[in-house]
């Protein structure tokens, strides 16, 4: 490469920087939603590297199920007071205790599609124009459709069929009163990238992400591990398993993989010889063909 | 063929295919993608029950990119989908854009970006209008390098007659156009031939297969080092105890290089400063080139905000209000000549107001229609703006970074045109 090119990695990082910065100059109040996942993680940092030396210039938010994994909750806490950045959490019980959300009953129960309402609320309450989302767009088809800007009408809702177009590095962010935007300053990101990115910068991961020991059940194929929102069928009993989480979901609906890749080095081995996608765990996202899809029209993340 | 070794340092390429509605653009994606092993078991198995469940033959590759419900439905790409995959000699950023003339914008949403275009033409039906609208564009976009895919040859006898044909009548149209680096492929999207591996009914062709041509072709040149140009982006000002009078100037650099030490100007007001230090998180840089997103103090302490530009006094870009700008039109709503737009250029806000229609492009000639010069949706012409303030700029031909705008519709607030400063 001549001295004037910069690697992927590099120049991906400086997209991402770049977006960051439009944001708080183009918003009034723009928010960052964060789940303690490593995409979340991932942008946290490249925030820190946007605004260096200053503070980041705007809170982040996290919608909290309840139902995370305690590893997760406890590395977010931890990232907060270590870094002196500001956490907002909005809690998916509260929206069920007024009402505006309903509790998922039956086996498969999930505080999934919950989210967008207390993120809906959230957002209103704390009257953010803007929320950044970590969402790559190598997940899901749905999401390789979508904008680094995407557009949201006043209901929060996305039309995929008349996105505005998106033109060189133009950021267009304007909007009525009510309305608002997401947006996906690491859309162009892979898996690869981000664990390559991780491994390049020494970034800290909840210890979930690497390999280790954990009661499961295997249902339809996915493997859930042990906790006390997972109600069990008559047939299904915890057994114990060398796993690791590819990403970090609920855990009611979170697929976790047998893996003995406990370093960075090699997890990155195993996500380039692995045949399966990150997200083919997730139940969220195999309840229809389009179901990704369906909760971003709603206002899904 | 996957990523594994030397990850860290490999390079990037973005590239987009055009070419009108059913000619195989998002059928020859998901060929390149499959034959390179980039698809998972799982997005296959999920392609293979959808292309069931519709009752097709075999297995829709064009399904891993019509992602959206709508697609599915219709059979046709509606907006941009992205895909990624990397070889162990690159890493590749994917734009399937729609065909449709409906859905122009969307194209130009995922060309504006790359690097290299795949042109697909359908082997029966040779150069079209819309073919001819896609070739403009590109050239328009000063996309680099074209390839033009001469595709469904299965469907031609594989016959080298009707390729060599398409290959002169598309030589013929583009010798009108600004096209620096053009290549020709006889592929099959639909069998595979000459996307991944070599085809065994071309032997006539000699050329390389397109994954061939996708990793090697030469892509160090694209960004411009030569004319310094830094549009604050936003002003860091921490006001900490650990940095009480720290003041730095965030930004990507749009051309050129800095160096602490240099001496620079100040745009608009023209004052004089010399960079104190380039900073990143990682620590001082002892240079910055385009695109790296850095923060740059200076030694003066001077009133600067977003919108103004960093440059060199020997070396300004145009700093003027009245702009003619090559112009493609996105909205449904006509543009209004007279009427009042927001404009957007890096890190600049600013109004204008449309003065006049210079021409508007006749697609299937390349003539300027001076006579009908209303411009709508999809139409694209050649006009002059007057800012309210003057922009700092570079014509599109020179820097892709510094020649651009789009325009805002004040009402709607959409985007409604893309345009190259000339
Ligand atoms: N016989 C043959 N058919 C092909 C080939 N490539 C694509 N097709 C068929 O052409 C039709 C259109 O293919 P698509 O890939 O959807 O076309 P497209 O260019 O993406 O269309 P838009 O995105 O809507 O503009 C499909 O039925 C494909 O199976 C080929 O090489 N040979
Ligand atoms: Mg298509």
């Amino acid at each position: 490469m001549s001295s004037y090119n910069l690697t992927h990695l590099k120049e991906l990082e400086s997209e991402a920087i770049f977006i960051l910065r439009e944001v708080a100059a183009q918003f009034e109040k723009p928010v960052m939603l964060f789940s303690g996942g490593k995409d979340s993680i991932i942008m946290f940092h490249l925030a820190r590297k946007a605004f260096h030396p200053g503070k980041i210039p705007f809170p982040l938010m996290h919608v909290d199920t309840g139902h995370n994994f305690p590893e997760t909750i406890e590395f977010r806490d931890k990232l907060m007071v270590e870094t002196g950045e500001t956490l907002i959490v909005k809690y998916v019980k509260d929206s069920i205790d007024k009402g505006t959300a309903v509790e998922e009953t039956g086996i498969n129960a999930s505080r999934n599609g919950l989210q967008t309402v207390t993120l809906l609320e959230g957002l209103e309450e704390g009257k953010y124009d803007c929320a950044m989302g970590g969402a790559r767009r190598d997940e899901e088809k749905a999401r390789a459709k979508e904008r680094f800007f995407s557009h949201r009408d006043e209901f929060g809702q996305w039309d995929p069929k008349n996105q505005r177009p998106e033109l060189w590095n133009l950021f267009n962010g304007r909007k009525k009163m009510g309305e608002h935007f997401r947006i996906f300053p690491i859309s162009n990101w892979t898996e690869m990238d981000v664990w390559q990115y991780i491994l390049q910068e020494n970034i800290e991961l909840p210890s979930l992400y690497f390999s280790h020991k954990r009661e499961v059940i295997n249902r339809d194929g996915v493997l859930l591990g042990k906790c006390d929102y997972i109600a069990l069928k008559d047939t299904e009993k915890w057994e114990e398993r060398t796993i690791r989480c590819r990403t970090i979901g609920d855990m009611t609906c979170t697929g976790v993989a047998e893996s003995d890749a406990d370093t960075l080095e090699k997890i990155i081995e195993e996500v380039a010889t692995t045949r399966f996608t990150e997200r083919g765990g997730r139940a969220d996202d195999k309840r229809s063909e389009a179901a990704m899809e369906d909760r971003k029209k709603e206002g899904y993340f | 063929m996957r990523e594994t070794k030397g990850y860290l340092d490999m390079e990037l390429l973005r590239f987009t295919t055009a070419g009108s509605v059913d000619d195989g653009k998002s059928t020859l994606i998901g060929r390149l993608l499959y034959d390179s092993k980039a698809i998972f078991e799982d997005q296959m198995e999920l392609l293979e029950e959808t292309s069931n469940q519709r009752g097709e033959e075999g297995v829709n590759l064009a399904l891993l990119t019509d992602g959206l419900r709508a697609e599915r439905e219709q059979g046709i790409t509606i907006d941009v989908a992205y895909r990624y995959f990397a070889t162990p000699k690159r890493k590749f950023i994917i734009a399937d854009t729609p065909g449709h003339i409906q859905y122009t914008r969307n194209m130009v949403t995922g060309a504006s970006t790359a690097n290299l275009a795949l042109l697909l033409v359908d082997a029966r039906h040779g150069v079209i209008e819309q073919t001819k609208r896609h070739a403009f564009i590109a050239s328009l976009l000063q996309i680099p390098h074209i390839a033009v895919c001469i595709n469904k040859m299965d469907l031609v006898g594989h016959s080298q007659k009707a390729f060599e044909k398409i290959k002169s009548e598309f030589e013929g149209f583009a010798s009108k156009l600004e096209i620096k680096d053009v290549h020709f492929i006889p592929i099959s999207a639909l069998n595979g031939d000459n996307v991944v591996d070599r085809s065994k009914n071309m032997n006539w062709y000699e050329g390389s297969t397109l994954m061939h041509l996708l990793e090697n072709i030469h892509i160090g040149s694209d960004q411009n080092h030569v004319d310094c140009r830094f549009p604050i982006q936003y002003v860091v000002r921490p006001q900490s105890p650990e940095f009480p009078d720290y003041r730095g100037y965030a930004g990507r650099i749009e051309g050129g290089v800095f160096k602490p030490g240099d001496q620079v100007t100040v745009l608009p007001s023209g004052f004089i400063s010399k960079i104190k230090s380039i900073d990143t998180f990682n620590g001082e840089v002892t240079e910055a080139f385009s695109p790296m997103s850095v923060c740059i103090t200076l030694e003066d302490n001077i009133d600067i905000s977003r919108g103004d530009m960093l440059v060199r006094e020997n070396n300004k870009p145009t700093v003027e209000q009245d702009i003619d700008v090559m112009i493609c039109w996105m909205n449904e709503k006509k543009m209004i000549v007279g009427g009042k737009y927001t404009v957007r250029h890096t890190s600049q806000t600013a109004r204008c107001i449309i003065k006049e229609v210079k021409y508007k492009m006749d697609i299937n000639s390349l003539h300027r229609n001076e006579e009908d010069r209303e411009i709508g949706l999809n139409d694209i012409g050649r006009i002059t703006i007057r800012t309210t303030k003057p922009l700092f700029f570079d014509s599109y031909t020179r820097n892709r970074n510094t020649g651009s705008i789009v325009l805002v519709d004040e009402a709607t607030n959409e985007t409604v045109a893309a345009g190259m400063i000339i």
